[in-house]
């Protein structure tokens, strides 16, 4: 039956039922890829916000309790601390990890022999997770059998043996060099990026107008970089704010509990104090400072570019 | 004599430019290079100061019997990384191809409201809805099983990959489809004989993303595998090195390190490509 209606359709009645049934193939390709964001993050998303407002012990009866949670968060300094941390931490980083990116980017920048050995040597870290690097670090900084302290030693530079993990200082910038290492690859290439994207004639042009390379990197090179800037920024932050496998690993949180990031306290209390429902409370405050950075990323890249 | 002065100075800026190229080259690679060097010291001497980084007395693989001999051994977290990598591949190019492509070619509902709900997952970080994830893992009775974490895994590259595998099967001229479907392809041998060779690069790139992203994933993997033998090697190791299984023996510790890094190391060389371009995609976005 349905085969004689559409043989004798018109042509464009035809087309129309090829459109309905393509229609419906177009869901089933996408359908996977929804059901799994529905399973593993719009319900769980949503669950974070029910569950902050119970008192949810991993065992045992959940029970509603309203706002507890929440007002139990403003009387939870470790958690404001571990909050003040975070945003400190964030931006130290970036600016070493840009400090020490930007002069790179422009190193490799251009093609000449070897750059290409360059730009690989200085991404590889990069590649490593950062699990493997907080490994490798955690020797390296170790007080006995590691690299620094051990070395400085043997050639004379100090005449005992420094713990570098022991105290604030020393073991907060010990974690900044070491994501520096691992990270400044990946701006470096996103950074090299931008640069190769201005045209090369308007360098040219302020040559021969008598630029010097410091009026030509401050009139034509930030100007046109400014999105990949905020966009290496961006990624710099959101990396930064999500800081967890470095501080859990090498550090512990230590030393007395000055490096506690805001993932590392929102771990602490729903795996290993099993307070889940206070855990979400604290996602969803983290989640709310996230978004609310990400809607001012968004609004930095839509900026219109300086020159175009 | 002056172009001979000029030609002296453009040397000596060449030489400069190299030396400092190359210290910096040393310095990032150098952490990796003693790490992997220094694993192959006898037990005895990686406990010693690490100067110079290879071994004196003779290369040993004593390191990584020690660590096999940890909890349930190297080769059980290895063979579950390499597990759960490999299906997170496997999975994530399969869900993103057909999903990239189905977002290129059809219209159908909700198809906006579809995409932009899978790229808005990028702004809510799974740090922060893990708890519920550990849920939903329980209830779907996938706790602590290699499966759910491969979910978790492959859902959150879908942003990335999905993307990238639509802006590929964009790039495709319609007229090779229209061609094809002359020819009497149907939707499937369409996507499989036809599109996917012209977007393989795509494919490559995302499969190398979803391998890097589950090999070094850490923190969902540590909540998540409760189980000795169900630790992926960063959760093993962290195990290890927390002194968890007795005093801390670092040179076991190299030998883990250097199974982490090596595969992710030799996969960026082969494939540095397309890792580069994904990350320019992953920029321009």
């Amino acid at each position: 039956m349905t085969t004689i209606t559409t043989t004798t359709a018109p042509p464009r009645a035809r087309k129309l039922v090829g459109a309905s049934r393509q229609q419906w193939i177009g869901l089933l390709y996408v359908a996977p890829a929804v059901a799994l964001v529905v399973v593993f993050f719009l319900i769980p998303l949503g669950m974070t916000a029910w569950m902050s407002l119970h008192n949810w012990p991993l065992m045992g009866e959940h029970s509603y309790i309203g706002l507890g949670n929440y007002v139990a968060i403003l009387r939870d300094t470790r958690f404001w601390n571990a909050l003040r941390f975070t945003a400190y931490y964030t931006v130290i980083v970036t600016i070493a990890i840009f400090v020490v990116a930007f002069p790179l980017a422009l190193f490799v920048e251009r093609p000449r022999p070897l750059t290409n050995l360059y730009r690989t040597m200085f991404f590889m870290p990069a590649v490593v997770g950062f699990a493997s690097a907080s490994l490798l670090w955690s020797w390296l900084l170790n007080v006995d059998s590691g690299l620094f302290s051990p070395a400085a030693y043997d050639l004379g530079l100090i005449d005992k043996k420094f713990n570098l993990l022991a105290t604030f200082q020393p073991a907060f910038w010990s974690i900044i060099a070491m994501v520096v290492w691992k990270v400044a690859g990946f701006t470096m290439i996103i950074l090299m990026a931008g640069l190769q994207s201005i045209p090369q004639d308007l360098q040219e042009a302020a040559v021969i107008d008598g630029a010097g390379p410091f009026a030509r990197f401050r009139a034509i090179t930030l100007p046109l970089m400014r999105r990949t800037l905020a966009l290496a920024l961006i990624l710099s932050v959101a990396g930064s704010i999500l800081a967890f496998d470095q501080f859990y690993i090498i550090l512990r949180g230590g030393p007395r509990n000055q490096t506690l990031t805001a993932v590392y306290w929102i771990f602490n209390q729903s795996f290993v104090s099993f307070k889940l429902g206070y855990g979400a409370a604290l996602s969803m405050v983290l989640l709310v400072v996230l978004v609310a950075l990400s809607l001012v990323q968004l609004w930095l890249l839509r900026k219109p570019e300086g020159l175009d | 004599m002056a172009q001979a002065a000029s030609r002296n100075r453009r040397l000596l800026a060449r030489i400069g430019e190299h030396s400092t190229g190359i210290i910096a080259s040393v310095l990032f690679a150098a952490p990796i290079v003693w790490a992997v060097l220094s694993a192959f010291k006898p037990a005895q001497e990686a406990r010693l100061p690490p100067l110079p980084p290879w071994p004196t007395s003779g290369f040993s693989l004593e390191n990584y019997a020690t660590l096999n001999s940890f909890g349930d051994g190297l080769w059980v977290s290895a063979q579950n990384s390499i597990y759960v990598s490999v299906m997170t591949v496997v999975l994530s190019v399969a869900v993103s191809v057909l999903a990239g492509y189905g977002f290129s070619r059809f219209r159908f509902p909700f198809k906006d409201l579809f995409f932009i709900l899978i790229l808005s997952t990028i702004m809510i970080p799974f740090q922060s809805i893990l708890t519920p994830i550990f849920l939903v893992l329980t209830k779907l009775g996938l706790h602590n099983t290699l499966t759910g974490l491969v979910g978790v895994y492959v859902t959150l590259q879908l942003p990335f990959s999905i993307f990238m595998m639509r802006n590929a099967f964009d790039a495709v001229p319609r007229e090779i489809e229209e061609a094809a479907r002359m020819d009497g392809a149907g939707n499937l041998t369409m996507l499989w004989k036809v599109m996917l060779p012209l977007v393989w690069p795509g494919v490559v790139t995302i499969a190398l993303f979803a391998f890097l992203g589950a090999w070094n994933e850490f923190l969902a993997a540590l909540v998540l595998m409760t189980d000795q033998s169900k630790f992926t090697l960063p959760v093993m190791m962290t195990a290890l090195q927390s002194g968890r299984f007795g005093a801390i023996d670092w040179g076991a510790v190299q030998a883990g390190v250097t199974v982490m890094m090596v595969p992710c190391l030799i996969l960026f060389l082969a494939l540095q490509r397309f890792y580069i371009r994904g990350l320019m995609a992953g920029a321009v976005k």
